[in-house]
């Protein structure tokens, strides 16, 4: 790999010394402005009020003490916000893999006829941003259309929405193409059906592109905010981003940061896991050495 | 004549043999139609009822006077008429024009400049990246609400390590001189990581060859970097500022959590107003129709982009 400075530049001293110096000063820049915050969140969350006022800059108060994350967990209602929103995760993920995973299978296994139309269809959505019909989004969940039912105010408001995403079927649909369409055939002569075809054959040769999609389901539906806003008007049902805004007008201030460091640990335990994916899925992939 | 008389049992027999197999194939086909439609059925009705119906719909509201119990009547341009009697549409737009136009003076050099020192360190690399990620992580409402409270006139961060210096104390959010700069601060930060790592893909992509022929040809190394990587980057740094552009114009999250659009209205953007207008007032029909205003510029605004870029990307 080579870039723009040289490998017989890397080799002088001069460059060599420049070069540490930008990256010390880059991984230092770095951990402030990445780290930094997280830390000083974890810190004032451990700290009690009057230090927060009186000593705003110690990098560690004098009396840490855990009481308001317990008291964050159970009197601002945090741990009930969070299973909300463990919730809310898990449908939204189910919807749309499910939603993603047949109709990739159907468009790029079954090819019905009527197929690349009801693709160009999904795929045109996505030049419509979801802030834009967001208003008669609304007015459609209060009362669905055949079905006349008035779905705001539950998770279904939130989870059955997010299965209409046109990203994932172009990514299932890219994927499931470049399968061997030979294993298909073979599966069909030994008497395969189209359902065990999908759930035996293509499902388990797809789980790259399942955990991507996985991957960005569960990112987006942690950190969605007007869309739940919207949809979940009861209190005791709000996810745990669109309760903070609530709780930031009441609690106090050292209770309040600790509830924040309470709901970005799982996406921050979740990317520290999965980090090489989602680094992966952001364009790493095929790239030569 | 014998010709004929062997030839026309072999004819039918071929037409009947060719009608059997259409019917087969008709009937395979018809089965596999209707199996394709089963597996799609999913897709179908989600996109119909949650994307397509929707689309459709806010066009029609625009027109429409909409209330909850579900009767709409139709009112031409009313809403339009409305919607531009107001006067802090006018403000709205200008708040967005500033925000959108921040954010590309802050936010558009800013990775470009981290990712190509990032391209250029050979160990820890992935240290370096997932410092750099890590605020993309963070849900957008913790990550406003943790500079709300660095912002924080009395004892915020900000102003406690400016004061260090003999700077300040700033007014940040408090302000409407820099309420919108502090917004687009706190989004550039959160948002950059994405960004960072898409231009570094890009850039360890672009092949070792033309670096190595530039410098034989005695290119120095800002040379190398404006003649031979950022023409390579063409594509997409147009791409990502297009996208930056589409989501810095739908700014809601940083308006709604920091400030909910004051000090004197300095922060309200576009997107507060439909959510004001449609949330708050019950207005739908004056929500859709500046939602309808807003998709339209969008639409105005990729296509003039993709078509000015792509003439500067042929020259």
């Amino acid at each position: 790999m080579s870039g723009f400075v040289s490998e017989t530049s890397r080799r002088r001293p001069g460059t060599c010394g420049a070069l540490f110096t930008v990256h010390g000063l880059t991984l230092i820049a770095l951990v402030l402005i990445g780290l930094g915050p997280l830390y000083w969140a974890l810190k004032g969350a451990v700290s009690s009020p009057t230090e927060l006022v009186t000593n705003p800059l110690a990098l560690w108060p004098a009396d840490a003490r855990l009481g308001n994350f317990t008291l964050a967990w159970d009197e601002l209602q945090v741990g009930r916000y969070v299973l909300n929103s463990f919730w809310i995760v898990l449908g939204s993920w189910a919807v749309q893999l499910f939603v993603a995973a047949t109709a990739g299978f159907a468009l790029s296994v079954l090819r019905p006829r009527f197929g690349p139309y009801v693709y160009g269809a999904i795929l045109a959505t996505m030049f419509v941003p979801y802030t834009v019909s967001m208003v008669s989004l609304f007015l459609t969940i209060i009362d669905l259309p055949f079905l006349g039912i008035n779905i705001a105010n539950t998770y279904w408001a939130i989870w059955l929405p997010a299965g209409a995403n046109a990203f994932n079927v172009l990514l299932a649909k890219g994927f499931f193409d470049a399968l061997p369409r030979e294993l298909f055939d073979a599966a069909k002569v030994d008497g395969a059906g189209t359902w065990r075809l999908l759930v035996s054959i293509v499902l388990p040769m797809s789980r790259p592109i399942l955990a991507v999609i996985s991957l960005l389901a569960v990112m987006h539906s942690w950190k969605d905010f007007i869309w739940p806003l919207v949809a979940i008007a009861d209190p005791q049902k709000q996810p745990i981003a669109v309760a903070l805004t609530v709780l930031a007008g009441q609690a106090p201030q050292d209770q309040l940061i600790a509830a924040m460091v309470l709901a970005l640990i799982p996406p921050v335990v979740v990317f520290l896991i999965f980090q090489r994916h989602i680094v992966a899925g952001l364009g790493f992939t095929g790239v030569k050495g | 004549m014998t010709t004929a008389t062997v030839t026309r049992p072999t004819g039918e027999q071929a037409a009947q043999e060719s009608r059997a197999a259409r019917s087969r194939r008709w009937r395979s086909g018809g089965r596999r139609e209707l199996i394709g439609l089963l597996f799609l059925l999913p897709a179908i009705a989600v996109f119909g009822m949650f994307a397509w119906w929707p689309i459709v719909r806010g066009l029609i509201i625009s027109f429409q006077r909409t209330d909850l119990m579900g009767t709409s009547e139709w009112v031409g341009l009313a809403n339009f008429e409305a919607l531009f009697a107001d006067p802090l549409l006018g403000t709205a737009v200008l708040n967005t024009l500033l925000f959108v136009g921040l954010g590309v003076l802050i936010g558009f050099p800013a990775p470009l400049i981290l990712a190509s020192i990032l391209s250029t360190v050979r160990r820890f690399g992935g240290v370096y990246r997932f410092l750099a990620y890590l605020p993309v992580v963070i849900p957008p409402v913790v990550s406003v609400l943790l500079w709300k409270w660095f912002y924080d006139p009395g004892a915020g961060l900000f102003n406690e390590l400016l004061g260090k210096v003999g700077l300040g104390p700033y007014p940040w959010l408090e302000s409407p001189d820099t309420a919108m700069l502090s917004l687009v601060l706190e989004s550039t930060w959160a948002g950059m990581g994405g960004t960072v790592l898409i231009y570094l893909a890009a850039m360890v992509g672009i092949p070792a060859e033309l670096y190595e022929a530039a410098e034989i040809d005695g290119a120095n190394m800002w040379q190398r970097i404006w003649h031979v990587m950022l023409p390579q980057l063409r594509t997409v740094i147009a791409l990502l500022l297009l996208w930056q552009l589409i989501n810095t114009v739908q700014v809601f999250t940083e308006p709604y959590v920091f400030t909910g659009g004051g000090p004197q209205n300095a922060t309200t953007t576009v997107l507060l107003l439909i959510f004001r207008y449609g949330f708050q007032q019950g207005n739908y029909g004056q929500a859709a129709a500046l939602a309808l205003l807003l998709a339209l510029a969008l639409a105005v605004l990729s296509a003039v982009y993709l078509r000015a870029t792509r003439s500067w990307s042929k020259s």
